[in-house]
């Protein structure tokens, strides 16, 4: 297949997709100083379009593709009701300025999000406002400033982050002004309690805890990890990005939690990656609840009439998103809650749990495991064993491209060396996780007997293996137009 | 693994060299190892002043970003800029010319309770299972 030329590069001049008729009223002239002579648009017809970006879009992996085991990111299938609920034109139709009394239907499904977000985790209230995990954080760190600060204990300037913990964790203390303090894993992939102990004090503004963590495993000491945090007066942040593991099993509102996000793009079925956008909404406890961002939505019964309005929590933190969040992401994550109910998300947590343990089973006789445990929905192997032939984790991750498979998570978390985190999701047949399997044990034979096959994978994709190094040293973003468009080039 | 004799290391993979009044840092050959092939480089400017086990700057690769921490106190008198504007020589290097700072050291006795070489290679060959 040939290198498909940018859209620009595809522009003959006069070529159009649309001709509009004659106008039936009188022309005016624009303004001399609104003109201009030159225009860089592309100049092309429907079908260059259409098959332009029908070609782009083969060249991209997807979970509508293929297996898409990406560590942490819980590349769940995204069920096409979901889509087609969003699309009704009487969710589709509105806007955001229009008067809330004329979008009472929206507001419900919100609010009621709402309410199930919180069943579903344990807490006293949730806002939806926050437009992915990272926006969720420094909402629930900000929280947890605002009301140290009511207190007026501003002594409160470290927000403790286990080394195992997605980087956005302490970027996020950073960014919200606190000090990072790391905390070290024990030798079960657990925090350390001693270290806790030792590092916890009246300095202390919070614990982000990612629970179960990164290494997809659940901590078996979380609710002494609380204690200890409380008793010292800071509060717990949980990083709910494995939430996916836990659905009516484990309620983190239930173990004392404080605070978390949940990452509806992950657990709750909305598109991910560059699909996106994603969406951050952020549970509290009881007592937290007025600190929510503004504005947060409630339900108001007056006179037998029920209605739904915006309003301002007493000491809110104040705006963090335009508008109302990523609505047309709320509206997936309510049907998908709706689609499964109780009994059905519990299943999906179930399943994953066994699909990642399914996995683990059969390959760790052929893969170091870092911390060897029964793992939650995800689990991290080492290539330690493969680079002792040459073989390091990204070039299994390349060799993955020739089975067809999105490659793992490689290189996080921190604290393993050569990690492949792999996560299979709820999602997947048995036939797919065989494959997945059939393949990595013909990559370590192959490590071990022919390691130049991997070391120079892929060799069944369109493009072999790309200079990473000079891509990241060399950055060259912007295409700028020239006088001459270069000839397209033609599919083989 | 065997690191260079004349150096003192720490457990966040930097090297220490006493030249005189003042002391040149770099990060190690295990620590570029690690960290693969080395993209950006960010080290603070001459005159500022760095303290022990604090981020002094920033490395980064395609593998990931991480903070490069001070191996002692003191004050920088000089920074390489060959190697900010070629960061790839810490790849290949790392001893000698992807020397990072000089600093004046505060306190010259905190040199020498950073590890030596034996210490250092047992301390990463451990690290690396």
């Amino acid at each position: 297949m040939a290198v498909e030329p940018l859209i620009f590069e595809l522009s003959k001049p006069g070529r159009r997709g649309i001709r509009f008729p004659e106008p039936d009223v009188p022309e005016t002239e624009l303004p001399a100083e609104l003109q201009r002579d030159r225009l860089d648009w592309p100049e092309v017809s429907e079908i260059d379009v259409i098959r332009h970006y029908t070609r782009l879009s083969q060249k991209n992996h997807a979970i509508d593709i293929n297996f898409y085991p990406l560590g942490s990111c819980t590349m769940k299938y995204n069920p096409k009701i979901n889509e087609a609920v969003v699309r009704d034109p009487r969710f589709a139709n509105l806007h955001p300025l229009q008067d809330p009394a004329t979008a009472q239907g929206v507001l419900q499904l919100m609010y009621e999000l709402q309410e199930m977000l919180a069943e579903i985790s344990g807490f006293s209230a949730v806002t939806l406002q926050p437009a992915a995990g990272a926006h969720g954080e420094l909402t629930g760190v900000l929280i947890a400033r605002a009301y140290h600060a009511e207190r007026g204990d501003t002594a409160r300037r470290k927000i403790l982050v286990p080394d195992s913990a997605h980087g956005t964790n302490p970027a996020t203390a950073a960014m919200a002004g606190f000090e990072v303090v790391t905390l070290p894993s024990d030798e079960r992939g657990n925090v350390d309690l001693a270290a806790l102990r030792q590092l916890v004090g009246p300095d202390t503004a919070a614990l982000m805890i990612t629970n179960p963590n990164t290494l997809g495993l659940w901590d078996e000491h979380i609710q002494e990890v609380v204690q200890i945090v409380h008793e010292a007066g800071g509060l717990v942040y949980n990083d709910g990005a494995n939430f996916n593991a836990i659905l009516g099993i484990a309620r983190p509102g239930d173990l004392g939690i404080d605070i978390m996000h949940f990452n509806l793009h992950k657990t709750f079925s909305t598109p991910h990656g560059g699909g996106g956008p994603g969406s951050g909404p952020v549970g509290v406890r009881a007592g937290l609840e007025a600190y929510l961002p503004s504005p947060h939505l409630r339900k108001v019964e007056t006179d037998g009439e029920t209605r739904y309005e915006w309003y301002e929590p007493e000491r809110s933190i104040g705006r963090i998103h335009s508008f109302y969040g990523n609505v047309g992401m709320h509206i997936r994550a309510y049907t998908y809650i709706r689609m499964h109910g109780a009994a059905g998300l519990r299943q999906v947590s179930e399943d994953a749990v066994l699909a990642a343990n399914y996995l683990l089973a059969n390959l760790r006789d052929r893969f170091e495991v870092a911390y060897d445990r029964t793992c939650m929905h995800e689990f991290v192997l080492s290539a330690t064993r493969q680079k002792r032939n040459g073989v390091r984790a990204l070039d299994i991750a390349k060799r993955l491209l020739d089975f067809g498979v999105h490659p793992p998570t490689v290189y996080f978390p921190l604290i393993v060396s050569e990690a492949l985190m792999i996560e299979p999701t709820e999602t997947e047949s048995k036939e797919s996780l065989d494959n997945f399997i059939a393949a990595m044990r013909q990559i370590a034979d192959e490590a071990e007997n022919s390691p130049e096959v991997v070391t120079s994978a892929p060799h069944n994709t369109e493009y072999k293996r790309l200079d990473e190094v000079s891509a990241n040293r060399n950055l060259n973003l912007r295409w700028r137009p020239s006088q001459e468009p270069k000839v397209p080039v033609a599919a083989d | 693994m065997s690191s260079p004799q004349d150096l003192r290391y720490t457990r966040t993979h930097e090297w220490v060299r006493v030249e005189g009044e003042l002391a040149t840092i770099g990060i190690t050959d295990y620590a570029q190892n690690e960290l693969g092939d080395i993209t950006y480089l960010e080290l603070p400017e001459v005159g500022s002043e760095i303290t022990q086990n604090e981020p002094l700057g920033v490395v980064e690769s395609v593998k990931a970003a991480s903070d490069i921490y001070a191996p002692i106190s003191g004050q920088v008198v000089e920074r390489n800029e060959t190697v900010i504007d070629s960061p790839d020589l810490l790849n290949r290097s790392p001893y000698e010319e992807a020397w990072l700072l000089r600093i004046r050291p505060t306190d010259p006795s905190q040199i020498e309770a950073l590890m030596s070489a034996e210490e250092y290679d047992a301390f990463a060959t451990q690290a690396a299972h």
